[in-house]
């Protein structure tokens, strides 16, 4: 399948790249393959690929990530 | 009420002896050896309780009794899934939490953690044909993986209890448990590790990928760990969207043969009839047009924001309807009227399309809300004025 996109610029996820430490968990649990890992830290490449289910948040050891579903 | 629980029925089931992780079961001819036959319903019904139809049996644990489930699905599972799909919810679809197992699992089999929803269960042990693992069933009210793990009832608390209640940790050897990767929006492996001790490996995002993501050592590729939305599997979802309209629907219909009734006579029975019905048709092409087809033809159909989508195909089924009411059966402004009745609810239900999708965004679904309401709102009070309109 070739992704079905929604709207652009829409999501609110937000990654703060300075805690991050590069555990991959949020690369592993994202349905959509939003994130990268490179040079041991996380990276968003398609935001407009993001439903804010909140799995990467939930799954962040270090609280790198948030989203806010429903105040876009 | 729970229809079977497992720790009430007795069973004498000895646990077969094979070691290893993942065991291919035995043929059939061997597998007799290890069991004798049994009857569930005659050996395991108690009064006031049922034996499960998917229990073939029970293995005998350090934990207790475990209720071993078949993984081919016989025809009251089949009728039960399509029940639940056709949106006619005539019992609950639960299934009791807790252990269960498939094959002839040991201390080093995998642990599969799932939802108790119905379908959810059939659709997992149907594809562990062949295999030996446990199931670790959460309660999540009878509600599937993704939806619960939403609304946090398929949940690090939930699994930590769980793991603690059915004494996980006496059972396995391992100390790790297979969640499927649409749980984690619910569980979080951090926090599981924590609390319970347990390792959570996020698993595939589908059931049938479990198999060869246990071939491949717990590793789920890229593939495995995305979710898609076929045709099939939005398609599969307008029953549901159909059910959930029913009653609007009906209401519309009524308010539709009232207002096709004012005319130049202020109130013509006859006139509510036949205008009446020309009324419904177009409200049932946008019905057709915006909870069914703009669905299932989703990612064909411009535009991003699925009202948009919607006006588009039922701009398509206003054209066609239209030809069967060209005039003189029917003036331009009754068909202008008729026809915007068409597109503003093909619009309004495939807007309500974007609750069901795996990709929309709630920030998205509010925007496009935003600016979509006002308009479908215009639409509908044109729709209605031009159509009294026409009748003078
Ligand atoms: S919120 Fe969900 S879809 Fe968005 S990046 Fe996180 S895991 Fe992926
Ligand atoms: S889960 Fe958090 S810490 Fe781990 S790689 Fe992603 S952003 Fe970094």
């Amino acid at each position: 399948m070739t992704a079905l996109r929604y709207l652009k610029q829409v999501s609110t996820l937000r990654l703060n790249e300075d805690l991050c430490i590069g555990c991959g968990l949020c690369a592993q649990v994202c349905p959509h393959q939003v994130f990268t890992l490179e040079n041991g830290k996380a990276g968003i490449i398609d935001l407009d690929a993001c439903m804010e289910c909140g799995a990467c948040v939930n799954n962040c050891p270090s609280k790198a990530i948030e989203v806010h579903p429903g105040v876009g | 009420m729970k229809p079977f629980d497992s720790g009430c029925c007795g069973g004498s089931v000895e646990q077969g002896k094979i070691s290893g992780s993942l065991l291919i079961q035995p043929s059939m001819e061997e597998f007799k050896k290890t069991e004798a036959p049994i009857d569930p319903l005659k050996d395991h019904d108690k009064p006031g309780y049922r034996l499960c139809s998917f229990v073939r049996g029970f293995l005998k644990t350090d934990v207790g009794l475990i209720p071993r489930v078949k993984t081919d699905l016989d025809k009251s599972d089949l009728l039960s899934t399509v029940m639940i799909r056709a949106g006619i919810k005539r019992h609950d679809y639960r299934i009791s939490p807790g252990l269960y197992a498939v094959g002839t699992p040991d201390k080093y089999s995998e642990v599969l953690v799932t939802a108790n929803f119905k379908l959810t269960f059939d659709h997992l042990r149907r594809e562990l044909n062949g295999l030996s693992a446990w199931i670790l069933v959460l309660d999540t009210n009878g509600v599937n993986v993704w939806c619960a793990a939403g609304k946090k009832t398929f949940s690090t608390h939930e699994l930590v209890n769980r793991i603690k209640t059915v004494s996980l940790s006496e059972l396995v050897t391992h100390g790790r448990v297979i969640v499927p990767q649409l749980g984690a929006t619910g569980v979080s492996a951090v926090e599981v590790k924590k609390r319970s001790g347990f390792e959570v490996v996020f698993g595939p995002v589908r059931a049938k990928d479990i198999p060869l993501f246990l071939r491949n050592n717990r590793k789920a590729d890229e593939r495995m760990r995305t979710v898609t939305f076929s045709f099939f599997e939005r398609l599969i979802l307008t029953p549901v969207e159909l059910k959930l309209i029913v009653k609007p629907v009906l209401i519309t219909a009524i308010v539709l043969f009232v207002i096709s009734g004012i005319g130049p006579g202020l109130f013509s029975i006859s006139q509510a009839g036949s205008r009446g019905l020309a009324a419904v048709f177009f409200l049932f092409a946008g019905i057709l047009s915006g909870a069914v087809i703009t669905p299932t033809f989703l990612p064909f159909i411009p535009f991003r924001e699925f009202a948009a989508k919607g006006i588009i195909s039922g701009g398509i089924f206003a054209a066609v309807a239209s030809i069967f009411f060209s005039p003189p059966m029917a003036g331009t402004t009754a068909l202008m009227g008729l026809s915007l009745l068409t597109v503003t609810s093909s619009s309004i239900l495939a807007m309500q399309f974007t609750g069901a999708t795996p990709f929309t965004s709630p920030s998205g679904v509010e925007k496009e809300m935003r600016r979509f309401i006002p308009a479908q709102a215009v639409g509908l009070l044109s729709a209605t004025g031009l159509w009294i309109y026409s009748a003078f």
